[in-house]
């Protein structure tokens, strides 16, 4: 039998499944074959698509589904939901509203829970969409889990993030508040049919006129105006628009400097989680758990300080930095 | 690490009929178990419980029906599993199962088969014993 790699890259989708579950249980293999699939990756368009818990985030990755299957491509998603923090169960149910989708080859839907991972995405979510990327999936679409204000990390994983807000959510302070709105690229108000829906997008207009990049620019460059959509899954409006945003978008990431930028930037912070993640791997094997209990009731009783612990343990995975 | 993973089930809902509460209390009481649940939603078709199974490279797929179509359905599943060279994933049902299917429902290879009064324990143990544990720590 071929390896599994090569069977990916071919188009073989259990091997994908079964790849896309090595690299979620951190498997030793999972890095070797992510080293080897690298190079056959870096050719999707990445979209992240974030938003509070119930604005519509499923069921407008359905409808963007849909269109970019009727513009012939195909498309991987990776959708998130929140583990328990006290089981570690969890419910991943992104795939009920995707159910039309469900039996096209040419769209694989993975639902991932966020195992601990704080930020929005599960820490194996960068490396998921690699997989899908080398798989030939473009785009490859993320559905961060039900976010709050400060849950950015898919502007760390995406090219283009869309931004979904549901019209009745809160009034324009949360829309000047720092976080989550600056990290859009397009506005999406779902939910459009509803009342409330224009307030909606004259508040987050109000945001984006506010934004000084908007004035100072420098005009003999490329610059994106990020726009406010509305669409309706019900009605079917505002998806076909919606998509050519999207689109123009990654165009204009390719046309400016920004595509290779955000991309480096990301590289940057992904080898430095690895990094940090050997950190974490070395220390396991160096400090026992009875060790670290010894170590927990010195500092609890006050025998000794965590940052002279810290410094000592610093010592014995060879970090010799104060 | 890869030794104490969650285990990933597909909850789906095959058949005509709308009755999800049963599936919801069982996809519930595997997440307060520790396990990954996969929620379908109602009106699967076999192939999109197969498609969705293969594509979360789930360990177990559990079936609720109510309709009286298992007969039909089970068959179907299993067809397609077989032909998609999935034999490792341990399949239950649940829901209304007549007595007298039960022999055939089995023989099908649907390893449990769990009607009204089962006690979410009992499944919850039936999970844990059944897949198969090479899954849970096997790099390939």
């Amino acid at each position: 039998m071929q390896n599994i790699t090569e069977r990916l890259l071919s188009g073989d989708r259990r091997a994908l499944a079964r790849m896309v579950t090595l690299i979620e249980n951190e498997s030793p293999q999972a890095r070797r074959y992510l080293a080897e699939l690298h190079q056959n990756a870096g050719r999707a368009h990445i979209i992240g698509v974030t938003g509070a818990p119930g604005a519509g985030k499923s069921t407008l990755v359905t409808h963007l589904v849909r269109e970019f299957r009727r513009r012939e491509r195909k498309i991987g998603v990776v959708a998130v939901d929140p583990s328990s923090p006290f089981t570690g169960g969890a419910i991943l149910g992104d795939r009920i509203r995707m159910m039309e989708l469900a039996g096209d080859p040419n769209v694989f839907i993975r639902s991932m829970a966020s195992r601990g991972s704080l930020g929005g995405l599960s820490a194996a979510t960068r490396d998921v969409v690699r997989a899908m990327d080398a798989a030939g999936f473009n785009p490859v679409i993320i559905e961060t889990i039900g976010t709050g204000q400060a849950e950015v990390e898919v502007m760390r994983a995406a090219q283009t993030v869309l931004v979904v807000s549901a019209p009745g959510m809160g009034d324009e302070i949360q829309a000047i508040k720092a976080g989550i709105l600056e990290i859009a690229d397009i506005f999406v108000v779902s939910k459009a049919d509803k009342p409330g829906a224009d307030q909606t997008v004259a508040e987050l207009a109000m945001l984006l006129s506010l934004d000084p990049h908007r004035r100072h620019h420098d005009k003999s460059k490329p610059y994106w105006r990020i726009p406010v959509l509305k669409t309706s899954a019900i009605k079917d409006q505002g998806i076909t628009q919606l998509v050519d945003a999207i689109e123009q978008h990654y165009q204009y990431l390719l046309e400016s400097d920004m595509l290779a930028n955000r991309t480096q930037r990301q590289v940057r912070s992904e080898v430095e989680a690895l990094v940090l993640h050997s950190v974490m791997l070395a220390l396991k094997d160096k400090v026992t758990e009875a060790e670290w209990q010894l170590l927990m009731e010195d500092i609890t009783t006050r025998e000794r300080d965590p940052y002279s612990v810290a410094i000592e343990l610093q010592k014995r995975i060879g970090l010799n930095n104060k | 690490m890869a030794d104490t993973r969650p285990i990933r089930v597909l909850v789906a809902k095959p058949g005509l009929d709308g009755h999800d509460r049963g599936a919801k209390v069982i996809a519930r009481a595997l997440r307060d178990a520790g396990m990954e649940v996969i929620y379908t939603g109602i009106r699967q078709t076999p192939e999109m419980i197969v498609e969705a199974a293969i594509q979360e490279d789930v360990d177990a797929i559990l079936m609720s029906i109510l309709s009286g179509a298992h007969m039909t359905i089970f068959p179907k599943v299993m067809d397609l599993l077989k032909q998609n060279e999935v034999d490792d994933v341990l399949v239950a049902a649940g829901g209304i199962l007549p007595d007298e299917d039960l022999p055939a429902i089995k023989a099908m290879g649907i390893k449990g088969c769990f009607g009204p009064g089962t006690s979410t324990d009992e499944i919850i143990k039936f999970v844990r014993a059944n897949v198969q544990a090479d899954r849970l720590t096997a790099d390939v």
